[in-house]
């Protein structure tokens, strides 16, 4: 998944945790970087389309803003549930943020092809849990 | 959140050949099913170019498989068991329709490890960790399989071609 991608996943997701335009502040936090590099790639993203900026309040999706955070987040709960489904890792969340970036989309399709993933995804996702809210976790080490 | 796209510690290493592997074993598993669920006449109807494609196909991953496990035994990981996988790829099996669509399965399979492992070996060489394993041995490994790979696909889009 590559850098763009990864920030319109995290502009969906603060916007659901915000209850409106994602802020600098909450993307800083989820994407772990600086506020500067987060006002730097929202730019960017709006010159693209993807994203609205509204200052003092934040950024918001685009539809084909949305279109592509939905996708990248489905991306996302792929890597995460093949992580603790199928590895059993008790750490998926750590993990899954630090693979996203060198598992490409096309790698995470054909890992969907064994793992059983709701109709509703990426919907069900919970922000705050930062994984789906049906993912059963394993107790098994890893 | 690492947005940067390298490997930076054994861990992380041996996990994303972990997921080779995995990918290689669904390849594999795949590619038996295929055969398995075509009905009769579709079976019938498959020639035996196709036939060796997927032979060799499977044949191809487990040797993969072989190779990274290898490495990530070497790391001190372990592996998923290949009935493992394969009873996964049972679970959510859907199958083709005809022999085009085994063909084209194929060609995703193959395309899918191909950027799988060409991306893998950007990250690596992006990166500066020493790891438990040596580094040359590792790329070299990847290199080949990168390189077979795209040989697949050149294989299987060869064959769509001519049948198109």
């Amino acid at each position: 998944m590559n850098t763009a991608d990864q920030y319109l996943k995290a502009i969906y997701l603060a916007q659901r945790i915000d209850d409106g335009p994602a802020s600098t502040g909450t993307l800083a936090d989820l994407l772990e970087v600086s506020p500067a590099s987060v006002n730097e790639m929202i730019g960017k993203l709006e010159e693209r389309g993807l994203v609205e900026h509204e200052k003092y309040k934040g950024a918001s999706l685009t539809d084909e803003g949305l279109e592509r955070a939905h996708d990248a987040l489905q991306t996302y709960c792929i890597i995460e549930r093949f992580l603790a489904n199928v590895l059993e890792v008790e750490e998926f969340r750590e993990e899954a943020h630090a693979l996203e970036a060198v598992i490409d989309d096309t790698v995470a399709e054909r890992l969907d092809t064994i793992i059983d993933r709701p109709e509703e995804c990426p919907d069900c996702f919970d922000p705050e849990a930062d994984c789906c809210k049906y993912l059963e976790v394993s107790t098994q080490a890893d | 959140m690492s947005l940067g796209q390298r490997v930076s510690s054994d861990h992380q290493l041996a996990r994303l050949l972990q997921i080779g592997v995995v990918l290689e074993e669904v390849v594999e598993s795949r590619a038996a099913h295929h055969l398995e669920s075509l009905p009769a006449d579709e079976r019938e109807a498959i020639d035996d170019e196709v036939r060796a494609l997927l032979a060799e196909a499977a044949e191809e991953s487990a040797e993969h498989r072989e190779r990274l496990e290898t490495l990530v035994d070497d790391l001190n990981a372990e592996t998923v068991a290949y009935e493992e996988i394969n009873a996964l790829v049972d679970a959510q099996y859907g199958p083709p329709e005809d022999t085009d669509g085994v063909l084209y399965d194929q060609l995703c399979n193959e395309e899918t490890a191909y950027k799988f492992y060409d991306d893998l070996i950007e990250a690596v060489e992006a990166s500066d960790a020493e790891f438990a394993i040596d580094r040359d041995r590792l790329l070299e490994t990847l290199y080949d399989i990168r390189e077979e790979e795209r040989e697949g696909v050149e294989e299987v889009t060869e064959i769509m071609e001519r049948r198109a």
